[in-house]
């Protein structure tokens, strides 16, 4: 499938589609690097999953600049607490699953209620992390962070973006929460490609069905716009990259211009980025809708690639939900 | 061979007076030594058929394993639910292969179906979860909430006056959770000497070694100061293990802390003690000679008499 061949591409966003699979969070790991030549004040605080987080490379670089917490989730967040209030940023790295899962109620707290510029960084979040299964596996996430007033939450959709998106959390002064994946996925983003918190990409544009996602599950929409292309259906396609503040008026755009609307997420479908996109729908211009995700279900063991199916997130499934929803425009 | 006799023998309300043989014991130290050597075998196995997986705390932990659930605890593997039994926890849940093959080799399930650990549709997820899989106590993979859910279970055998014991094994990486410290202030306040506590001190973890991620040491003084009993043994070694569980069955006043120092890897001898194989499974060529080597193992265990 050769995703240069989607009509309507923004040509502004100089995006490239190659076989160029890299994972989110080694992005990630070498943007810190680079910020930290200049930037001192950043701290890369970690609890016991050091190179899953990819932040080995700044602990080697900046020895003085990294804290290992060990496995100590809640010590994780309450330190960088600490080390916030007396100016530095720290950046905290663990799985999804443990922070923010294990200490949201800190998070809400001493990160979101004290505006502390601490940044929370979920790795490992989704069903494609595979064989651990379920208990390692973050579905919820994008949810629990969203709900914290000020918190501000990014889903990159691949590699580039998730460089991008480090440096810009780390200008922004504030909480923040940033999830990635476990496994080598699509680059289709360009050191070229603008960045921008809370505004969403537009990546192709289309009149028929909006599909709207984030992070590298992203790329699903994508092939499934290129075969609904095949079929003569013409769909837009939104990167949706922060959940939180939500662009309204890219969502509304998209809306107008199709008349219905697919949300895909990696994450429950409660509460995460297609509830976000309903809840400004809902308000501002009711739109038939659909969500793909997890479906009020916990994970499970298995390859990724067979689990996403067994979910029913692939493209066949968007597609599927694609022709069915637009009956009832 | 499992005896039944639990399923004619009617409980009267005095639970002390409870008949509970019921997985039979191995009392041999070798046939336990060969029997962990089985587990062993089992788990390279597994590993590698998963292409995922943690091989150094499974590995280190067959000892132990072997002498609890082979020695030490009532079990009923064919009647999951019975009363009488004692009560398992893992809370370092990433270390299942080890509970995986131990189980099967109890009889709770087939041996054939350890090839289906971390597969799509098995019953022996990544990490353990308790509804998927009967036998299993608890659900566990995320660190430091074993301690807790045990010393919850034995807090509910004291409060029946029940005489069922609980045992729970953890990580020393583990014990770096908040969590670990509040349940055993926990299980100290309420002197809850049946619970017995095992933690895998083979000065691992992910990023490196303990001591140099988050001191533990001097971890006995630790575990006294909080009013819990503490033995620490060589958790590699079966005679020592037989003993220090029978001991543990007899513990009296405060919770008890066996503190089984162990070898990572232990049993293949060029990777133990390595952190680097906390959460790697071995190729399929290195599992052929990690077999072989233990098919010697075991073949010069079976030659002493
Ligand atoms: C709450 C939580 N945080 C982090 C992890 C990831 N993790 C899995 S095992 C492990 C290291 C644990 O060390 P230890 O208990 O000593 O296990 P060993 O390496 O000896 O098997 C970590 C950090 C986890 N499973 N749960
Ligand atoms: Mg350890």
């Amino acid at each position: 499938m050769n995703l240069n061949n989607l009509k309507g591409l923004n040509k502004e966003l100089h995006l490239e589609f190659s076989d160029k699979r890299i994972p989110t969070r080694k992005g990630y790991g070498d943007m810190l690097v680079e910020l930290g030549k200049t930037n001192k004040d950043i701290m890369v605080l970690c609890a016991d999953l050091t190179e899953s987080t990819q932040v080995h490379m700044f602990r080697d670089a900046y020895p003085k600049q990294f804290v290992e917490m060990g496995v100590a989730e809640q010590n994780l967040i309450t330190i960088a607490g600490g080390l916030a209030h007396v100016g530095k940023i720290p950046f905290i790295s663990s799985y999804a699953m443990f922070c923010p899962g294990r200490c949201w109620e800190q998070v809400r707290t001493i990160a979101g209620y004290n505006e502390s510029n601490i940044k929370v960084i979920g790795a490992h979040s989704g069903i494609s992390v595979g064989p651990d299964g379920a208990t390692h596996q973050a579905l919820e996430d994008i949810a629990t962070m969203r709900v914290i007033p000020g918190m501000v939450v990014i889903v990159p959709v691949d590699y580039e973006q998730t460089r991008q998106a480090t440096k810009a959390i780390a200008a922004h002064k504030g909480p923040c929460y940033m999830r990635f994946a476990r496994e080598k996925t699509p680059v289709i983003t360009t050191p070229k490609t603008p960045f921008e918190i809370g505004k969403a990409q537009l990546i192709k544009d289309g009149d028929d069905i909006a599909l709207i996602g984030a992070g590298p599950f992203f790329y699903e929409c994508l092939q499934a716009a290129m075969k609904l292309q095949e079929e003569g259906i013409n769909a837009l396609v939104l990167n949706l990259h922060t959940i939180k503040p939500i662009d309204k008026d890219a969502i509304v755009s998209a809306a107008k211009k199709c008349g219905c609307v697919v949300t895909v997420e990696e994450h429950q479908v409660m509460g995460g980025l297609g509830s976000a996109v309903a809840e400004v729908l809902g308000e501002h211009y009711p739109t038939p809708m659909r969500f793909i995700g997890i479906q009020d279900r916990y994970g499970e063991s298995g390859p990724p690639d067979d689990l996403i199916k067994h979910f029913k997130c692939s493209t066949d499934d968007i597609i599927k939900a694609a022709e069915e929803l637009m009956k009832r425009k | 061979m499992i005896l039944t006799l639990h399923k004619i023998y009617k409980p009267s309300l005095n639970l002390s007076s409870w008949v509970r043989i019921l997985l039979k014991k191995i009392t041999d130290i070798k046939e336990l030594k060969l029997m962990a050597n089985t587990i062993r075998q089992d788990i390279i196995k597994m590993l590698a058929e998963a292409k995922s997986g943690h091989t150094a705390g499974a590995l280190g932990m067959a000892d132990m394993f072997t002498g609890l659930f082979f020695n030490a605890m009532d079990l009923d593997p064919k009647n999951v639910d019975w009363e009488g039994r004692d009560y398992f926890v893992l809370s370092n849940g990433h270390i299942c292969a080890v509970l995986y093959a131990a189980m099967a080799n109890a009889g709770y399930f087939p041996r054939e179906e350890l090839m289906t650990f971390r597969k799509l549709g098995s019953r022996l997820q990544g990490h353990p979860h308790r509804k998927m899989l009967p036998g299993l106590e608890t659900t566990s993979g995320p660190l430091g909430c074993g301690l807790s859910q045990a010393a919850g279970m034995a807090y509910a055998f004291k409060h029946d006056k029940k005489p069922n014991k609980v045992f729970c094994f953890l990580g020393d990486g583990e014990l770096q959770e908040g969590n670990i410290w509040e349940g055993m202030m926990f299980a100290a306040k309420h002197k809850l000497d049946n619970l017995i506590c095992a933690v895998d001190r083979n000065y691992i973890q992910i990023d490196g070694n303990t001591e140099d991620v988050m001191p533990l040491d001097p971890y006995d003084k630790k575990c006294q100061a909080f009013n819990w009993n503490t033995i620490t043994i060589d958790g590699n070694d079966m005679k020592e293990i037989v003993e220090t569980f029978k001991k543990a069955k007899e513990n009296k006043g405060k919770p008890l802390m066996i503190i089984a120092r162990t070898v990572a890897c232990k049993g293949i001898c060029d990777i133990e003690g390595d952190c680097g194989w906390h959460g790697k499974p071995p190729t399929p060529e290195e599992a052929v000679d990690m077999l072989k080597e233990l098919q010697q193992t075991r073949k010069t265990l079976e030659a002493k008499k």
